[in-house]
């Protein structure tokens, strides 16, 4: 263990593929940094594991019931957190599957908040107060974010510019979106915080796929220890570690 | 159907840092103590998985389940008050342990001008330097006589910690010595001296080295892994409960943990409690349990929720200024600053309360003969170990989402850190906790109803103290400093601290408080009301040290009543202690 860290605070892992640039996985051996290596590398087919380029079959959909709102959702997603020169964007993360996944579950459902009637709008102080479902606010939102590409572009939200799509979005951050029983601004805090978690969350959720999204940010995931480093004057990259590499 | 149980010597509601210091001390001593706690069994083994931010930071999975229960909420009295819906500007730990497992371990004394500050403030600057409508008080304690269980806390926790320049009444050392420092935090250090501040390496049960505890509980080195507050610890390298207190009451034999058990009401005959209700909360099945004495010892919202459903003590009425069930209750002002630094730092490494503070704008150490405040706040930089969700700090009017906000957001991650002050809370008798007279919890009881607003104290405070973080950013160099600004008014929504406090306050006059200084209540002799619900005012410190302290000062007093029955302290204005 010790070992192994020391070999990290030397020289990363990241920083090795930063400065020699292309190297087969298979060069380097197995194990976490083939793993990574190949990533960077593969093309970036949707539903491939990029590990071993099988069929990733966590990548289908739990709640959504029309490809269509499952598009729209990637489409403004990836508008939040684009691909850019830095690396991926929500979509290659998986980000939209991770939203779909948990709208599924206690999350969509709001199995831990407090749910009971009866409803009254209250000030901006006192929290948001619908009768929605997170679920049903992402379905309605959605929906809203189609009708609003239709009636301004006739075209599909997905098939819009970036920009146009900017347009809708900040329409709805701005609140100036009417939805039923919940306001546009709510919903646009939900897709950006949803697409963030599923950017940055640790990848058992079906996001931040191969730790893209931590290696980015220089964020070392689950690391056991820093009591041998948190001294240090300089910046140590540390190859990230998923809670997946301690099940061993 | 009711099951009525044995009666035992002394039951707990709720088993975190005070039911664990009760059961723990009362087991000892040889009395009998059942402990209730509403959520399940916790240790160390729960936390092997714990390094996910999204499980525990973002969903919180360790806080209470709002769909059962949560509390309304209004700014003023002309409102009506609404649900907390979902966590936002507090969070309600909930299991065995409590706040006790996911807390930073931050572990302060509060100074003595806290225990005599409306004494202290008067003699200093007057009896009109708050308005009336502060509710202020003495608790009917000083400094002096709650510090051997300060130390007795701090013995159990293992504190790790360097003497503070500013409260030379400290002679003895911490049980440990301080943590490890980092290159921001020394610089932190060392821009705070430049500006003739007097920094030192904060208290922490994050513990900087091994320690076996009087008790015989060992604590372990914290390996600094970044994951802290709303985490466990799956080294039992930070003191809670559940790896001290908790095993020494067990150890004894005379402590028995119901856990999935929720109290519901605590039973009295007259003016003398005769044990608690409580329900499974697994299987519906409701139960009595009597008892010598209740202690209450659930948090600050449930325990003064509890007396109120269960018509014991009398309640406080804003309007009359009578009463004090729910009366005094305060929260703190969170103060940051913002720093965007040139280069790189580790910032994932860290530990929840792996810090530098200064205590120069706190307590009465500063004058503020030329202020329209009291009281102050300590000032500290933490490295907490930054996770990726939750810090997407960018500074200036760069937007919340776009390619723009990914690269400065990310360029920013390992840059960023912020000062922040956890600002005192002074009372205002139109801050308090009462029943909602609409929403219920999943039994059908009332929620509790909090009447919240920042005073004009808080902002004035808050103005100051803020500058003050930003001066020690601008000293450190940082690129940009960027002060956050108060809302107008308080938000139940924006993330600000958990520190919440009063509504069974203690006090030397039964008039105006709700508990003696050994937190027995003044009206319900064989009911002890224990956590951070019995201060007067909230101080500029975390409260845990404090908690602590009183627990372990209450448990004392319950094995005292046991022996001489009665109020153990004489009604009496003037009085000393008993």
């Amino acid at each position: 263990m010790a070992d192994e860290e020391k070999q990290d605070d030397k020289m990363s892992r990241r920083r090795f593929i930063r400065n020699s640039g292309y190297v087969a996985g298979g060069a380097i051996g197995g194990g976490i940094l083939g793993t990574f290596i190949g990533t960077n590398f593969l093309d970036d087919t949707e539903n491939r594991s990029q590990e071993n380029n099988s069929t990733n079959y966590n990548r289908a959909l739990k709640f959504f019931t029309r490809r269509s709102d499952f598009q729209i959702l990637s489409a403004a997603s990836e508008r939040i957190y684009p691909k850019d020169e830095l690396g991926p964007g929500a979509i290659e993360l998986g980000a939209p599957y991770f939203i779909d996944h948990e709208l599924a579950g206690s999350y969509g459902n709001n199995e831990r908040e407090y749910i009971k009637g009866p409803f009254f709008e209250g000030t901006e102080y006192q929290g948001f107060q619908t009768p929605l479902k997170r679920n049903a606010i992402f379905m309605a939102g959605i929906r809203e974010l189609e009708n609003q590409s239709k009636s301004k572009h006739d075209k599909f939200f997905v098939d819009l510019e970036g920009e146009q799509q900017d347009e809708i979005l900040k329409k709805f951050e701005n609140d100036e979106v009417k939805l039923k029983h919940v306001s546009s601004a709510y919903f646009f805090d939900l897709l950006r915080s949803a697409t963030l978690s599923g950017t940055y969350a640790d990848p058992l959720y079906g996001g931040n796929a191969d730790m893209q999204g931590w290696k980015m940010k220089d964020f070392p995931g689950s690391q056991m220890s820093y009591i041998n480093r948190i001294g240090s004057e300089e910046f140590i990259e540390v190859e990230p570690k998923s809670l997946g590499d301690h099940q061993s | 159907m009711v099951k009525k149980l044995d009666k035992v010597d002394v039951v707990t509601v709720g088993v975190g840092w005070a039911g664990g210091i009760i059961a723990s001390e009362v087991a000892k001593a040889g009395v009998k103590v059942v402990g209730l706690e509403r959520g399940d069994d916790r240790s160390t083994e729960d936390f092997q998985m714990v390094h996910d931010e999204y499980r525990y930071a973002i969903r919180y999975e360790l806080m209470q389940d709002l769909s059962q229960e949560t509390i309304t909420f209004r700014n003023n009295l002309d409102e009506r008050a609404l649900p907390m819906r979902q966590f936002g500007a507090f969070l309600i730990g909930t299991g065995v342990g409590g706040a006790g497992v996911h807390w930073n371990g931050d572990t302060w004394f509060f100074a003595p001008y806290d225990f005599q500050i409306k004494t202290m403030t008067d003699e200093k600057y007057g009896k009109n330097k708050l308005p009336e409508e502060y509710t202020l008080q003495d608790w009917g304690i000083t400094y002096d006589e709650l510090e051997p269980y300060y130390r007795k806390f701090e013995k159990m926790a293992g504190t790790s910690g360097e003497p503070n320049p500013l409260r030379p009444e400290r002679t003895e050392e911490y049980p440990t010595p301080p943590m490890k420092s980092t290159p921001i935090l020394d610089q932190y250090m060392e821009a705070a001296k430049n500006l003739g501040l007097h920094p030192f390496r904060q208290p922490s049960a994050n513990i900087s080295e091994q320690y076996t505890n009087p008790d015989g509980q060992t604590l372990n080195q914290c390996q600094y892994c970044g994951f802290c507050e709303k985490f466990g610890c799956e080294y039992g390298a930070k003191s809670d409960p559940t790896v001290t207190v908790i095993p020494t009451a067990q150890k004894t034999g005379n402590f028995e943990l119901r856990t999935n058990s929720y109290v519901t009401g605590i039973t009295h005959d007259g003016n003398k409690a005769t044990g608690v209700r409580y329900v499974d909360v697994q299987t519906g099945e409701e139960f009595e349990q009597p008892a010598d004495v209740v202690a209450l010892t659930s948090y600050t919202l449930n325990n003064c929720r509890l007396l109120l459903q269960s018509n014991l003590g009398r309640p406080y009425d804003p309007s009359t200024g009578k009463g004090v069930i729910g009366k005094n209750y305060c929260y703190q002002i969170t103060a940051i600053a913002t720093g965007f630094f040139k280069d790189n730092f580790n910032a994932a490494m860290g530990a929840g309360s792996l810090g530098t503070t200064l205590d120069d704008y706190n307590n009465d150490n500063f004058d503020h003969s030329d202020l329209d405040f009291i009281h102050g706040g300590s000032i500290t930089m933490k490295q907490l170990g930054k996770r990726p969700i939750n810090e997407n700090a960018v500074p200036g009017d760069i937007p919340r989402w776009g390619k723009k906000f990914k690269q400065e957001s990310i360029k920013w991650f390992n840059r960023s850190i912020p000062v922040t002050s956890q600002g005192a809370s002074m009372p205002h008798k139109n801050n308090y906790l009462s029943l909602d007279p609409t929403y219920k919890d999943s039994f059908g009881n009332p929620l509790l109803r909090m009447t919240y607003d920042f005073t004009e104290q808080d902002h004035a405070l808050y103005e100051y103290i803020t500058a003050r973080c930003a001066e020690i950013l601008e000293e450190m160099g940082a690129e940009v400093v960027e002060p956050k600004e108060l809302t107008d008014h308080f938000d139940i929504v924006p993330s600000q601290n958990d520190h919440i406090t009063g509504g069974v306050i203690m006090g030397e006059d039964p008039e105006t408080s709700a508990l003696n200084n050994y937190l027995q209540m003044w009206d319900v002799d064989n009911v002890f009301v224990i956590g951070a619900s019995a201060f007067a005012h909230n101080g500029g410190y975390n409260p845990t040290g404090t908690v602590g302290a009183l627990a372990y000062r209450a448990a004392e007093g319950i094995l005292k009543y046991r022996k001489e029955k009665g109020q153990l302290v004489k009604r009496n204005k003037n009085g000393k202690l008993a």
